[in-house]
């Protein structure tokens, strides 16, 4: 049984048995992420019916967006994931420098994501592909750009809190706050990055190659 | 025994609790007491702000345009709003719109959830506090902005969203059609800043009820209000997010330009409505699910009774949560929609009648050959059932669609929801204040100003909203701010007088709850640990109020929570955590 | 006082139908339970030495009041199915049909007559403001449009009700059984000025309505009407 003073601590998780640690945490990560379940399918949902209700309104893949350009900024969010599990491999294990090394990866290939996707919405936009109805010069019509901003908008702004995260991660590792027996943070991070990441390859399936 | 407790330093847990200063202690606070009763005072505050717009809209129902019959205090308010005493459309419409998003987010859920959800949940399964207690205190310190911001859209020019609680696009798309600039964008973002406080509640509530019951406590050892609220939070969990997503492609659409729901470049005003009630129907069930919840804890402690048929009741909450995803559509039988969804809308509408059907026999059974004893909270867990009926009842016509033809859109539907929300879920939080306030402040609340209040409440209450069915039956439509412009409707005058007049009664008789509440703060009788001989931990294994940590050390449970009148036990009740066969002896019986 | 406006149409009788059925099987219900609830308040309350009756509940009484409201649900489900789909679907709009199209806008409706030309959306149709004018004793369908946000054309009398949509064209059906004037009113939110969308619905005898159509300059004959539009979409 445990004291009080430790359950209130660590927020109701007992210190002394091994897994305990991240329970809370990892169980409340889980549930957040259902509702992010749905809030991505809200988006893409409505894409999918508006899609549907106005396919004349839309341009087939590749006409407007640079798909190549996308698969392997995709090739790269996949790989941030690899590291991320890299990462919570070696502090499972007790090893400090590759729980650093790891984590400083996976943060940087998160920014260069993110910069990729910068970079493509300002060229979409210079050639007209914008998501409001002034200004929309592109195939399709200007409900396109309204889908195609808002949903990769808001997965783009997910990455961009996981990274902020991610550099959390790495400020606390070099202080050595982590341990084989205590490391929860680092797989509830991991849980969201790979959650971002497996909506971004939804995403981009639904949205460039179909 | 108790009344020494009062002061709260129980040994154990919060040692630390002197070194914390009064900001740390009562304002940024990570106890859930205390986060709940945050949300109590900022709720019963949204909730006076919301009936203080009700009383403006029966203003203009009573004397429609009518300039012998100028608005009370209406020099107050902006030219823009009251003009001589005249309430101009414009206000009307934001009345009305603001009437409801208040009641029913800023008031009516945080009372239910943000309140009772905070403060009962680790009390009832034995916890010292939440898993998340920061993301807890973050929760309130989310709502509040959000509704600061709500109220901030009154006072920017072009006034408040005038397009309903339910915006439908694309009145609310475009400020060309409402000339409302500002005030609707301030109610996107107030919303969207609601979501991700309840949804931080909701990550809250779900993870501590699985992972940090007390030993003992089983799934279904719990109380009724702890499942109830269990549920619900789980609707919060998943219809929130639909809403923030509908909410961000209306902000845009306002915005930035997008054309989501602009019919003319593409967009789909019914694909609003469908995500909007997508949401809106498990809303509703999230305003209702924790009253069921507190009636049921409430009539059997009342009745001395074991909740009848606790399994049946816990499937019910169950049942309603689950099916209630798949009604949605019911609100849009007149949309356009394809009629073919509408025969499978009505379907699992009628359905959904079934289990709160069980639930309101359940708590006759429960009061069947009981020992009741009419306190406070138990008039209003009563009451909660008999109006409960009514609306539920006039739920069924509306639910089939020819009869929803006529009536949709008809004050009709405005009788079924207040009976559903007011006399149920109000009703319900009076009642569940009572109750509890003994353990939240250590003082129980005036009982003859309760019973007061209680009945003219009630009487009131349904001398407004019983009218109103028949005010839609004879085809009323809602929203409307000069009905005697209609030669069919302006013979009804003279009711809607009355009924505005009730009205104002019914406001003035919350003056006496708002007292009462006040009043017993300071000088309310000092509460007992267990002023009702109830059986759950917050009661049994808690002083009154509990300290930081709640409990002396974990508590262990040893039976369901509704173990009253047991036939082996001298007492008639056996707290969950009293070890060993036999019941101790009675307790003197509160006055009451 | 407060209760349902004459019926004149030929399918408000159903809707009414239904609407009494329910009355009277939620009126017994609402009877018993209140009642059920005040005699039990009265006769269980607290007395000196009264002991409750201990039991978790009893599972055939359960099954018994879960089957017997889905019954109730279920049949008037089902009985509600046969008018909704004979008022609701697009292929039980009867033929022949009289069309009118019916604009409604930031505040007002517009109605239109096809003109002598027989065909509906040419320029000699005959458009008139906030009010409806159409034959007794024949269908008519109303083709619902809206220019701007959700309109609700709402006719008490007729128990007809639809949302006229912007980007939508709805089609609603009904068919007057007396000569008179009615209501019409919207009956979605649409702005500050819904309070005054409200019109006036004026059904004439056939001869009468073949007048009014040839003094409005509005189209051909009712009979040579209803034979063009059988063609129409």
């Amino acid at each position: 049984m445990t004291t009080n003073a430790a359950v209130l601590d660590r927020g109701g998780m007992d210190a002394t048995e091994v897994g305990m640690g991240v329970y809370n945490m990892k169980l409340g990560m889980w549930v957040f992420l259902l509702s992010e379940v749905m809030f991505f399918t809200s988006l893409i949902g409505s894409y999918i019916i508006l899609r549907a209700a106005h396919p004349e309104m839309f341009a087939q893949p590749g006409e407007v967006l640079a798909v190549n350009l996308t698969a392997f900024n995709t090739f790269l969010l996949i790989c941030s994931s690899v590291t991320m599990v890299l990462a919570f491999a070696a502090i499972e294990r007790g090893d400090q420098a590759k729980l650093k090394m790891w984590l400083v990866f996976t943060a940087l290939i998160g920014m260069g994501f993110l910069g990729v996707q910068v970079y493509e919405y300002i060229e979409l936009s210079s050639h007209g592909f914008v998501p409001s109805v002034e200004g929309y010069e592109a195939a399709g019509a200007p409900l396109y750009g309204s889908t195609f901003y808002t949903m990769t908008g808001f997965h783009g702004f997910h990455v961009f809190v996981g990274v902020l995260a991610l550099w959390y991660l790495v400020i606390q590792a070099f202080r050595g706050k982590y341990t084989a027996n205590d490391h929860g943070a680092v797989e509830i991070t991991g849980l969201y990055w790979h959650f971002v990441d497996l909506v971004w390859i939804i995403l981009f399936t639904i949205v460039y190659l179909i | 025994m108790a009344t020494t407790m009062t002061e709260a330093h129980a040994h154990g847990a919060h040692a630390d609790d002197h070194e914390l200063s009064f900001v740390r202690k009562y304002v940024f606070s990570t106890d859930h007491k205390i986060i709940g009763i945050q949300f109590l005072f900022m709720s019963l505050f949204f909730l006076m702000v919301g009936g203080l717009l009700a009383a403006i809209m029966r203003w203009q129902l009573a004397y429609p345009t009518d300039p012998a019959h100028p608005l009370p205090g209406g020099g107050l308010f902006p030219e823009t709003m009251v003009n001589a005493g005249i309430i101009l459309p414009e206000f009307y419409n934001s009345a009305v719109t603001m009437h409801g998003t208040i009641m029913i987010f800023f008031a009516i859920m945080p009372l239910l959830v943000g309140v009772f959800a905070n403060y009962l949940i680790p009390l009832q399964i034995g916890a010292p506090d939440m898993a998340f207690p920061k993301l807890n205190m973050a929760s309130f310190w989310t709502a509040l902005p959000a509704g600061l911001i709500m109220l901030a859209g009154f006072f920017v020019e072009g006034g408040h969203s005038g397009a309903g609680w339910t915006q439908y696009a694309p009145l609310s798309a475009d400020p060309e059609w409402t000339g409302v600039y500002a005030g609707q964008q301030l109610w996107l973002i107030s919303m969207i800043i609601l979501g991700f406080s309840s949804l931080m509640g909701a990550v809250n509530y779900i993870t501590t009820v699985i992972n940090m019951r007390a030993p003992g406590m089983t799934w279904f050892r719990l109380p009724l209000p702890t499942w109830a609220l269990f549920i619900t939070a789980i609707l919060i969990l998943l219809a929130i997010p639909v809403l923030t997503g509908a909410l961000i492609m209306l902000l845009f659409d306002q915005t930035i330009g997008t054309t989501f729901f602009a019919a003319a470049t593409g967009g789909e005003p019914l694909l609003w409505q469908h995500m909007f009630w997508f949401f809106g129907h498990p809303e509703v069930y999230i305003l209702i699910l924790p009253a069921m919840g507190f009636v049921s804890e409430i009539i059997a402690a009342g009745s001395r009774k074991p909740v009848f048929g606790y399994n049946a009741m816990v499937l019910a909450i169950i049942g309603i949560a689950f099916i209630g995803w798949l009604v949605w559509g019911h609100h849009m039988f007149q949309s356009g929609m394809n009629p073919t969804l509408g025969v499978s809308f009505m379907v699992t509408t009628m359905i959904i009648a079934v289990p709160s059907a069980i639930k309101v026999f359940n708590w006759m059974g429960t009061m069947w050959r009981g020992d009741l004893h009419f306190h406070t909270p138990m008039l209003h867990a009563v009451t909660f059932v008999a109006m409960f009926v009514i609306g539920g009842l006039s739920g069924v016509f509306v639910a089939s669609t020819p009869v929803d033809i006529f009536l949709h859109d008809t004050y009709f539907v405005v009788a079924h929801l207040h009976y559903v929300l007011f006399g149920g879920s109000l009703f319900a939080i009076f009642g569940a204040i009572a109750f509890w306030y003994p353990k939240m402040f250590g003082r129980m609340m005036n009982p003859t100003l309760g019973k007061v209040h209680f009945w003219l409440t009630l009487l009131f209450f349904n001398l407004v909203f019983f009218p109103m069915h028949n005010l839609g039956i004879a085809g009323m439509m809602r929203r409307i701010y000069d009905f005697t412009q209609y030669e069919f409707l302006a013979p009804f005058q003279g009711l809607q007088i009355f009924i505005s007049w009730s009205a104002f009664l019914l406001i003035a008789s919350q003056g006496i709850f708002a007292f009462n509440f006040l009043y017993s703060l300071f000088k309310g009788e000092r509460a007992p640990q267990n002023p009702w001989h109830a059986n759950s931990l917050e009661w049994t294994a808690a002083p009154s109020p509990p300290p930081h940590g709640n409990f002396a050390g974990t508590p262990r449970v040893y039976r369901g929570p509704y173990e009253y009148s047991h036939p082996e036990g001298p007492a008639d009740f056996w707290p969950q955590n009293e070890p060993g066969p036999v019941a101790p002896a009675p307790e003197p019986v509160p006055a009451e | 006082m407060g209760w349902l406006p004459e019926a004149v149409s030929t399918f408000a009788d159903q809707i009414d139908g239904i609407f009494y059925l329910i009355l009277a099987i939620t009126g017994v219900i609402f009877v018993a339970v209140e009642a059920g609830l005040l005699y039990f308040a009265i006769k269980y309350r607290h007395r000196e030495g009264r002991k409750a009756y201990h039991t978790h509940g009893n599972t055939r009484v359960e099954v018994v009041w879960t089957a017997i409201p889905a019954v109730l649900v279920v049949l008037i489900g089902v009985l509600s199915v046969p008018p909704w789909l004979e008022i609701r679907s697009p292929d039980r709009i009867p033929d022949g049909a009289y069309v009118v199209d019916m604009m409604a806008s930031q505040f007002e409706w517009n109605a239109s007559y096809v003109g002598p030309d027989g065909q509906m959306g040419t320029d000699d149709d005959v458009t008139q403001r906030n009010q409806l004018h159409i034959p007794v004793g024949r269908p008519v369908v109303v083709t619902l449009r809206s220019e701007d946000v959700i309109h609700s054309f709402f006719l008490p009398e007729f128990r007809v009700k639809q949302d006229a949509v912007p980007g939508m064209e709805t089609p609603v059906w009904f068919q007057a059984t007396r000569t008179g004037e009615f209501t019409l009113a919207c009956a979605e939110l649409c702005g500050t000025g819904h309070t005054r969308m409200g019109g006036r619905v004026i059904v004439h005898s056939a001869e009468d309505f073949d007048a009014w159509l040839l003094a409005e300059g509005a189209g051909p004959p009712l009979e040579a009407r209803l034979a063009s539009t059988n063609d129409q979409p």
